[in-house]
């Protein structure tokens, strides 16, 4: 049994513009102690995922269908106060922009204890050591100074410390991470993502990771799943992705990352993205008909392709 | 911190220097002559010479200036007022308790009413109770508080016949002067906080709250609401000293024996001591009002604590 079982959901939101289907059809899962890395452009729906399963919602966000199942329990139907119980406390999430994810108003000692003395029930002083413990096991220098300080005395690799030392509070089965060094500059960004991999042993802790960057998911992931339109276009290990991509997007994706060669970055295929005119692919035909579900083409064990292609791929 | 105060405190020196340099002069510009206001249009020459001289109004602008200053600085002496003979100083602390009260009484409740109806609003924005709420504040600022007053007394004294419209000694009489006061300020509060709120709901470090597990109660009064404050505490800050400064027109309505209408009468009188020493004392207090005000953003803000430092 998965720790994490997404099936066929469905996020949308109600705007006076009629309804707009964030996340269309998404179904995965996450083994434990494992990490499944979500690719996709802004807007394809990857984030809303994330939110939808710890159901933090905008008040005119829902889950229109589809279910959850986290550790055996189907989630998307929790009430208010039951999800409660699990954020933070059994999944945990740390977000993009750090500097902006801490309380300015609070101290680090405070933001830290909070959820340990709301989900364990710890009296000050056993919340205090284990947080004490925390900020070591994210190798904060100093951590005596850094419980007294304000996020604004912290640098922004500093608050990405504290933001994983507090999702780590009540040691959560899972890690949901929506990019959380995509605003570090790059030597942060390896020293945040290696101690990302380290703690993940440490605690044995799934991690749902989020990013548009495959350099990024390279080095964290087990397993990837593109999005595209609310929808997964491929779902792969990530060795399969890289070597072996099968949906015109992931391709043009990797071309797009991986031209590292500025003599053949001069074929541009960053610059007109969707509109090659023998593109297998129909990229704004496969918004439009979004709501039907595509068929799924099996390339090996583990990797999948949505069926949403002009002509089908012969292999 | 405690060097940040000192040095707002020193502050006070140059501008209440300022403060009563400019109402002097305008004073002194001004038309009427005080020496021939207190011995009256019959008085002999010599009589009205010996009591220019004697009253120093025979010396130069700068001198009269310098006077006035000394006397203020070194023997907190406001002068005496050219209409009652008495010393100003003592004047105005006569009415200050009246004001005191009727302006924290006012501004009290202005902000336990206003502040929860801004949070209500702003969690619910648009709604139907958001609608509600701000209908009644938009009416609470545009509603001149003077016809406010008389609308009060109408209904409470002459239809109703519950509440004294004059006085200020008994909680009854409070009732109305508070009330007419503390909606305009209440409205005011109230939409600040809503879009203060609105703004601060919408942070990175609200959705970290709510993904901690914080419930929504906690989330709003502990981790937002202290966040929105500054502003809050800025318009009540200013709303508290305008109001210390007298409300001159509830003061007259309600016949309170405040520094609004003693200041209206001064003016009325060209009681040019009184009126120098009530706006040299107004701008005084509003000042001290400001420097607590500062000193609570940075019990507020550690952001700003730590510029202080």
């Amino acid at each position: 049994m998965s720790l994490l079982q997404v099936n066929n959901l469905h996020t949308y939101f109600d705007t006076r513009r009629g309804t707009v289907k964030a996340v269309n059809g998404v179904t995965f899962s996450l083994e434990e102690g494992k990490t499944l890395g979500i690719v996709g452009e802004s807007g394809s729906g990857k984030s809303q995922t994330a939110m939808s399963i710890l159901k933090l919602f905008q008040k005119n966000q829902r889950i229109a269908q589809g279910s959850i199942y986290f550790d055996g329990q189907e989630i998307s139907s929790f009430s208010k106060k039951e999800m409660l119980n699990i954020r933070g406390n059994e999944i945990s999430m740390i977000f993009q922009e750090p500097m902006t994810s801490l309380n300015p108003v609070f101290t680090v000692k405070y933001q830290l204890m909070e959820a340990l003395q709301l989900h364990q029930k710890l009296d000050n002083k056993a919340a205090l050591a284990r947080t004490y413990e925390l900020l070591e096991a994210v190798k904060i220098p100093n951590p005596k100074r850094v419980l007294k300080q304000y996020p604004h005395q912290l640098s922004g690799g500093m608050s990405q410390r504290v933001m994983i030392a507090m999702a780590l509070d009540c040691n959560p089965k899972l890690l949901i991470a929506d990019e959380p060094t995509t605003a570090l500059d790059v030597i942060i960004q390896a020293e945040i993502l290696k101690l990302m991999n380290e703690l993940k042993e440490e605690f044995n802790t799934s991690i749902l990771f989020i990013t548009h960057d495959l350099g990024v998911i390279s080095q964290m992931a087990d397993d990837v799943i593109v999005m595209y339109g609310g929808k997964i276009v491929e779902s792969a290990p990530i060795k399969d992705i890289f070597k072996n991509a099968q949906h015109p997007y992931t391709k043009r994706l990797m071309a797009a990352f991986l031209r590292t060669d500025i003599k053949q970055r001069a074929t541009n295929e960053t610059l007109d993205f969707y509109s090659s005119e023998n593109e297998q692919f129909d990229f704004s035909n496969f918004r439009e008909n979004a709501d039907a579900d595509p068929d799924w083409i099996q390339i090996s064990d583990n990797h999948y392709v949505a069926a949403t292609l002009k002509q089908q791929p012969v292999h | 911190m405690f060097r940040y105060i000192v040095k707002r405190i020193l502050w006070l020196i140059p501008i209440l220097l300022g403060v009563s340099f400019i109402v002097f002069t305008i004073m002194y510009l001004s038309p009427g002559d005080p020496v021939t206001m207190i011995l009256g249009e019959g008085a002999s020459e010599e009589a009205y010479q010996a009591l220019r001289t004697e009253m120093g109004f025979d010396q130069s602008f700068i001198v009269q200036f310098l006077n006035y200053v000394r006397g203020v600085v070194f023997e907190f002496d406001l002068g005496r007022s050219y209409v009652s003979n008495r010393v100003v100083l003592d004047e105005i602390l006569v009415r200050l308790p009246n004001t005191i009260r009727l302006a924290s009484w006012s501004i009290l409740f202005a902000t336990l009413i206003g502040i929860p109806l801004g949070v209500i609003s702003a969690t619910r924005p648009y709604s139907k109770v958001d609608n509600v709420v701000m209908f009644i504040s938009l009416v609470g600022v545009s509603m001149p508080t003077f016809w406010q007053a008389l609308l009060l007394i109408i209904l409470f004294t002459s239809t109703l016949g519950w509440l004294p419209a004059s006085g200020f000694t008994s909680w009854q009489q409070m009732i109305m002067p508070v009330f007419a006061l503390a909606t305009s300020s209440m409205g005011t509060i109230a939409r600040i906080t809503r879009s203060s709120m609105m703004d601060v709901l919408d942070q990175d470090y609200i959705r970290t709250s709510e993904a901690k597990g914080v419930s929504d109660r906690r989330v709003i009064f502990q981790h937002a609401l202290r966040n929105a404050l500054i502003p809050v505490v800025t318009v009540i800050g200013l709303q508290f000293g305008a109001l210390l400064g007298g409300a001159v027109l509830t003061e007259t309505i309600f016949s309170i024996n405040g520094l609004g209408t003693m200041m209206v009468n001064a003016i009325r009188t060209r009681d040019t001591m009184v009126v120098q020493g009530g706006v040299l004392f107004i701008a005084f207090i509003f000042t001290l009002v400001n420097l607590c005000v500062d000193i609570l953003y940075a019990y507020i803000d550690p952001r700003i604590r730590s510029q202080y430092d």
